[in-house]
């Protein structure tokens, strides 16, 4: 048993091993060099740290305040408020079910609860790590500006639209077979991590993937194929 | 009269590369810019913002070019210009596709609002679920800097600015303007006390103008064409065009851009109507944080002035439209667990209440309690309406007292049956075909 589940306190953080510290540093740096003011590097400091480890732990919180100055419980305070840093290991993807009430209506619900019974996994739960070494963390998530592709998924925030729970079903079982897998509108998913990294702001390093996907979704054009059957202009 | 589209932001969505600077400048991309930097003082861009009507597109309407008129000038500080990017209301999808296909407008658009206010750092707040927009704004903002269009003297203007993309990490609270300062301060996302507003102490508590993705984008088109150009839509005091997004039960759900006074009527029109052998139950016309509306809103003219005069609000134009099969219950408990989720937990009656009326509602929607209950709910709406300390709470109070407003009754039959009397399955996109016998 745990010495938090009897309730007391945690042992302080050590901290990152220092070849981990080295790797981070030019990142680190580079983020914090964005800003005018320090503390501003905060969020993208947490999503470095999350593609360091897969979650914020204890070290990554440590490691943030010392960069930025703030103490540990300041840096705890930001982490467990925002919703997509994670106290807990995601998989080596995460997926979200977009259950807000517009794609829940149109089978949000019924894709989430399928792929709840599919996995064998709650809300917010990881697999166990599958044969070809894969493992996915299942989440509901809220309204993801997708409600024209309603109902729509995600895979490490990429948008999957015009869902439905046999296209799930299969989406789910390539992440866990290690099969490739391609946004509706964006590139070839990669991991996590990975994907953590670009949301600290640095570019993907693949470079022909910001070209997934194309301009927009069909949905996105339906005004302007009208307008230009009609010839009409602005 | 039938009426006319105006693809304006969408204008070369459909081609393959209208993402990137090349695809941009074959669309007049960054002329506007140089018109401004070299044909236009600071004062004269504000001027001809405000004298075009514009109002902020990111559901509190609020004229643009007035904010920007706002900044004190030769205050001796820093000024700020923060593109609110973190679009999260249930229903509003379109800044999301617009940066998905066309970042480098909102680029230019923010170029010249920071040289309108005086500003030499800018900041794109976008929430962190989408990748894919990140990559492509990270993209453009390369892109613009070895163009030079951002960065030290801009077209040789002697004008400078820094821009730096700033990813959220999932908050909807963010996108209240304050909120998102205090996040992009490093802070958790909690609103502020106003006054001071942005203007006078905003970010870094300097002067600050927060603005909307589609507000900031709207700008080029206007340095270009006039403001008498985009007076030619919408109306006088609901001025120019915008997106009109369109989900739910509809055959053609997707992104109009129109001028603004549009009706849902002839928005269905071009959309195909309503899904086969289905008919309009409810809609929002802004959001999930606006009275909902019903079938006798189909000619309410949606413009700022028009939508608040027949009792919702215009917001981001996002209309989420839903037919008979749904049940009004379910559809409003889902999104005041949303609001009880995102609330900030800064002020009691919003923390609190949106706690309670999630618990109200779920026995509610299982058919159990009484019809004291539905007045336990409007009590606690009346808590919270106009008594929490930012928007969100009002927000949360919306679809509950609209829709005991319009279908009490659906309501009511919860309670007679001990359940909700509606088929979940029905509602899918693959639920089967109705073949009229309904």
């Amino acid at each position: 048993m745990s010495t938090a589940e009897l309730g007391l306190p945690r042992v302080p953080a050590k901290g990152y091993p220092q070849d981990v510290v080295d790797r981070l540093e030019p990142d680190a740096d580079a983020v914090i060099a964005r800003y005018p003011v320090k503390r501003s590097a905060l969020l993208p400091l947490l999503h470095l740290v999350q593609a360091e480890e897969g979650f914020v732990s204890g070290d990554g919180i440590r490691y943030c305040a010392e960069k930025l100055g703030l103490s540990t419980a300041e840096v705890t305070g930001v982490a467990t408020f925002y919703s997509m840093y994670k106290r807990r290991q995601v998989g080596d993807f995460h997926v979200g079910v977009c259950t807000n009430t517009l794609c829940a209506v149109l089978g949000g619900d019924e894709i989430f609860a399928e792929l709840k019974a599919h996995l064998g996994v709650g809300n917010d739960e990881r697999t166990a790590v599958s044969p070809e070494g894969r493992s996915l963390t299942l989440e509901h998530i809220e309204c993801n500006a997708a409600c024209d592709f309603a109902p729509m998924m995600t895979v490490n925030w990429e948008f999957f639209d015009n869902m439905t729970p046999d296209k799930a079903k299969a989406l789910v079982d390539d992440l866990l077979a290690g099969r490739p897998v391609v946004a509706t509108r964006g590139p070839a998913v990669c991991g996590f991590r990975e994907t953590e990294r670009i949301l600290a702001g640095f570019e993907d390093r693949r470079e022909d993937a910001v070209h997934g996907g194309g301009s927009a979704g069909p949905e996105s054009l339906v005004g302007l194929t009208i307008a230009k059957q009609r010839g009409e202009q602005a | 009269m039938t009426l006319k589209l105006a693809p304006v932001l969408s204008r070369a969505w459909d081609e393959q590369d209208s993402y990137t600077l090349d695809g941009y400048r074959r669309h007049d991309g960054y002329t506007a810019l140089r018109k401004a930097l070299t044909e236009m003082t600071p004062d004269e861009v504000i001027t001809e913002v405000k004298d075009s009507g514009l109002r902020g597109r990111g559901g509190g309407g609020f004229a643009t070019g007035v904010k920007w008129s706002f900044i004190p000038q030769g205050d001796g500080k820093p000024h700020y210009f923060v593109v609110n990017a973190d679009e999260s209301e249930p229903g509003t999808c379109k800044d999301i596709p617009f940066m998905l296909a066309n970042p480098h407008e909102l680029i230019e658009g923010i170029v010249i609002g920071a040289y309108a206010i005086r500003s030499e750092q800018a900041f794109i707040y976008v929430r962190g679920e989408v990748t894919h927009v990140v990559r492509r704004l990270l993209a453009a903002v390369r892109e613009a800097y070895a163009a030079g269009f951002l960065g030290k003297d801009i077209l040789g203007s002697g004008f400078d600015l820094e821009l730096v993309v700033h990813v959220g990490a999932g908050a909807y609270i963010c996108g209240e303007e304050t909120a998102l300062l205090d996040s992009l301060e490093g802070r958790r996302g909690q609103p502020r006390n106003r006054p001071p507003f942005p203007a006078v102490e905003g970010l870094y508590a300097s002067p600050t103008v927060v603005n909307n993705v589609e507000s900031v984008a709207s700008v080029p088109s206007i340095i270009r064409r006039g403001k008498d150009w985009f007076r030619t839509f919408g109306s006088e005091k609901s001025a120019g065009f915008g997106f009109f997004s369109l989900s739910g039960h509809v055959v053609r759900p997707g992104q109009y851009e129109v001028g603004l006074g549009v009706t849902l009527r002839e928005l269905l029109d071009l959309a195909g109507g309503i899904r086969h052998g289905h008919r309009l139950k409810f809609w929002t016309p802004g959001g999930s944080s606006t009275p909902l509306f019903t079938e006798d809103h189909l000619d309410v003219p949606l413009d700022f002035e028009n939508v608040q005069a027949a009792g919702s609000i215009l917001g981001t134009r996002a209309l989420q439209v839903f037919d008979e099969t749904t049940c009004v219950v379910r559809a409003v408990l889902r999104w005041t667990e949303f609001y009880a989720h995102e609330s900030c937990g800064k002020c009691t009656p919003c923390r609190e209440g949106t706690y309670w009326l999630v618990q109200a509602y779920r026995r509610l929607e299982a058919g159990q309690g009484s019809e004291a209950e539905l007045e336990k709910l409007l009590d606690i709406c009346d808590n919270i309406n106009g008594r929490a300390f930012c928007a969100l709470g009002d927000g949360a109070v919306s679809p509950i007292v609209s829709s005991i407003k319009y279908f009490r009754d659906e309501y009511l039959e919860h309670l007679r049956h001990g359940c909700c009397p509606f088929d979940p399955a029905r509602t899918t996109v693959w639920a089967p075909a109705l073949t009229g016998a309904y």
